[in-house]
């Protein structure tokens, strides 16, 4: 406004930063917004305020298991599935067998973890629409999941469970029935967040036909996870290159459908989270009556790791998208390169994509939608 | 009447002043404390529950003194006037509107006969003010909140006076206290109170569109966009903090607390008791007449921990395409109930 009337009459956009310090950048991200009125004409996130030197610590390590805690950091809100990515990705480098037990537990470890995630990302996204409330009941719920975690792993944020073959520790004797009883008291309150947030008018109107990503757009940015499926493309790594023991689950892919407004719009990308919440709590239950009561919980392998020579490319299904690491081994005991595709950088660089033409208010929504971590932007 | 104030003794006007003042201090203190509260019942956790004993009834008195001990930060391209001044002034204006509440039967600041209008004219300047703060921080922030703000209200003003008006044509009087007054009994079907509510279906459809612009009025979910905290951080006050930031909240509390005791005098039958005589007198009008004031407050508190927010265009569309012309339509067939019965 004030560059409008000193400097030039023509020139109506007034810059301003939104973040680092803001309550609704989920994180420190810095996005500069260029403003016509309350309208954004351009946006660049700026990012970097969060770098932990992942890659480089993992080649410096000397041991190909002390990765494991830096990849709790990378996605801090879903640490199981990152160690999981990290150690599926060591296997298949070893060409390892990992114990029965093992693989269902770690299987009911990351979707409980997904669910977790997408508790705190709906709830994030409900707080930036300005509903306080749905938020402090979802934590309500994934506080439970953290209790489970808990006393598996005696963390309740960065777990640091899973190791390479097997699992840090065993679960506790009470691991079944309080699983089962967390999936029971959890179908209901899904329909509880249907009533209060996910067909209220209000969140509808603020969210449909806001921040719409067709699905083309979101295959050349290689897009992935709720922000791909949103847009209606049928994609999970579950099922379409399924690792773990995925492909012994019944399940189905949630995708978005334009329902309210626009296909890939931000209450499509929204309302397929909470689909999925209903499909992993599927797998729980399957995985729970599969799971075996006796068995180790680690495979034996020598103490000092050393894959031969080679590289490997593994994926995996993470809360965000596809979290893939690109592992490069020259045989000695730290790995030579190790990159981590976080799902939120890709999907970071999209924003610019989909967001011109949208309210500040709107610009909120579509952060909140995509559900970025900006541990895992940043690393 | 129109030399009322010039009759009286200063001694008089002070305690006239002190009466409405005490009355929003105390009630700014319990409403902060109980909007903690009732957000914390509703969100399945306890609230502020340490300061004081009691379900941390002191917690807003603490929260009071650490407020005054803090740093008095004015930013340094600040507008230095307007910034300091900018609070006192809204403050100021909602506080002068509580010169024509009729707290009590006996109880009236100043009973002036354009009450209404004088208290629609005043609350006006928080306008003002808003602005004022957006514009005296130097902050795009603030000046996005204080130029929301400004479309927002004078906006929702033309909704809030239509509904207004539309009793004022049954009453036939600005005075607060001579409409207070005609609400008086309980004649309607026998037993239900006299209040204007009850009179005239179409002074029900008032009351809501009245309630929905106050809500907005005075920035509360879902039309809290001046200072919507996950968009534009704090709005207008940012960058205020201390004493300076509590005026500014006061003048919130007080704000919602003045239209609500506004809406209870116009539909409620303002401190009329719901039960005829019973329970009637100066001390029980100003019990029942803050009890209804009271209530919509907290329906205020309730909306705002349930619903998410609008925006900004939405919030206008509402107004200009929804409730103006559904208010002045209203307002007609108000005119034409009285014409026939």
């Amino acid at each position: 406004m004030i560059e409008a009337i000193t400097e030039n009459g023509e020139r109506r956009e007034m810059t301003i930063n939104m973040g680092p310090q803001h309550p609704s950048t989920h994180g420190v991200l810095r996005l500069e917004l260029v403003l016509d009125g309350e309208v954004i004409t351009r946006v660049k996130p700026h990012i970097g305020y969060l770098h932990r030197c992942f890659e480089k610590y993992a080649e410096k390590m000397d041991d190909y298991a002390k990765v494991i805690p830096y990849t709790d950091r990378m996605d801090y809100v879903s640490a199981m599935n990152q160690e999981h990515g990290y150690v599926v990705a060591i296997e298949r480098m070893l060409e390892l067998e990992v114990p029965e037990r093992v693989e269902y537990i770690r299987v009911i470890m990351a979707e409980l973890q997904r669910i977790a995630s997408h508790l705190l990302g709906i709830g994030a996204f409900g707080l930036d629409l300005g509903a306080f409330t749905p938020f402090l009941y979802l934590f309500t719920e994934r506080e439970k999941i953290l209790d489970i975690f808990e006393k598996a792993s005696g963390a309740r944020l960065l777990y640091n469970y899973m190791a390479v073959a097997g699992l840090m520790r065993d679960v506790h004797p009470e691991f079944k029935e309080e699983v089962s009883d967390f999936v029971k008291t959890f179908r209901p309150k899904i329909k509880e967040l249907d009533d209060l947030l996910s067909y209220n008018q209000i969140f509808i109107k603020r969210t449909a036909n806001i921040g719409v990503l067709p699905d083309k757009v979101a295959l050349n940015y290689a897009a992935s996870g709720p922000v791909l499926r949103g847009s209606g493309v049928k994609w999970d790594l579950r099922k379409n290159d399924p690792y773990s023991i995925y492909d012994r689950f019944e399940f189905e892919i949630p995708v978005g459908s334009g329902e309210m407004g626009t296909l890939g719009d931000c209450w499509d990308r929204y309302i397929v989270r909470v689909r999925e919440m209903e499909q992993s709590l599927r797998i729980i239950e399957q995985a729970v009556d599969g799971m075996p009561d006796e068995g180790d919980v680690m495979a034996a392998i020598p103490k000092r790791i050393r894959p031969k020579e080679g590289e490997l490319y593994a994926r995996t299904e993470s809360p965000r998208g596809e979290l893939g690491y690109y592992i490069v081994s020259d045989k000695s005991a730290s790995p030579f390169r190790v990159k981590a595709r976080a799902p939120s950088f890709v999907h970071l660089s999209m924003l610019p994509a989909i967001s011109s033409g949208a309210l500040i208010a709107d610009m909120v929504a579509i952060v909140g939608s995509i559900d970025i971590v900006l541990g895992e932007v940043d690393r | 009447m129109t030399h009322y104030i010039l009759n009286i003794s200063p001694v008089a006007i002070l305690v006239h002043a002190a009466i409405p003042l005490t009355i929003i201090l105390v009630y700014a203190l319990v409403a902060i404390w109980a909007e903690r509260k009732v957000a914390g019942f509703i969100q399945d956790r306890l609230g502020p529950m340490r300061v004081g004993g009691w379900h941390g009834w002191a917690q807003s008195i603490a929260d009071l003194l650490k407020l005054i001990q803090k740093e008095d930060i004015i930013p340094t391209d600040a507008s230095r006037f307007l910034f300091k001044f900018a609070p006192f002034m809204m403050f100021a204006a909602s506080y002068a509107a509580f010169a024509v509440i009729p707290f009590s039967s006996s109880y009236i600041g100043s009973n002036i006969n354009i009450g209404v209008f004088y208290l629609l004219a005043v609350t006006s300047v928080l306008t003002l003010s808003i602005i004022m703060a957006g514009w005296a921080s130097n902050n795009k922030w603030s000046l996005l909140g204080g130029m929301r703000s400004a479309a927002q209200m004078v906006s929702y003003e033309i909704p809030t006076i239509a509904t207004v008006l539309t009793v004022i044509v049954v009453t036939g009087s600005l005075n607060l206290m001579t409409i207070t007054e005609m609400q008086s009994g309980n004649d309607i079907l026998g037993f239900l109170p006299n209040w204007f509510i009850f009179q005239n279906p179409f002074l029900i459809v008032a009351f809501v569109i009245f309630f929905i612009s106050i809500l907005a009025e005075s920035h509360r979910v879902p039309f809290d966009l001046p200072e919507s905290e996950s968009e534009l951080v704090a709005g207008y006050q940012t960058e205020y903090s201390g004493m300076r930031w509590a005026m500014f909240m006061l003048a919130e509390y007080a704000d919602m607390l003045l239209l609500s005791l506004l809406g209870a005098t116009l539909f409620f039958g303002g401190w009329n008791s719901p039960f005829g005589d019973f329970m009637s007198g100066p001390f029980w009008s100003f019990f029942w007449f803050m009890l209804k004031g009271l209530l919509l407050v907290f329906v205020m508190m309730w909306i705002r921990w349930t619903l998410p927010r609008y925006r900004v265009d939405q919030l206008m569309h509402i107004c200009w395409s929804i409730l103006i012309p559904l208010s002045f339509i209203n307002l007609v067939l108000v005119a034409l109930w009285e014409v026939i019965f």
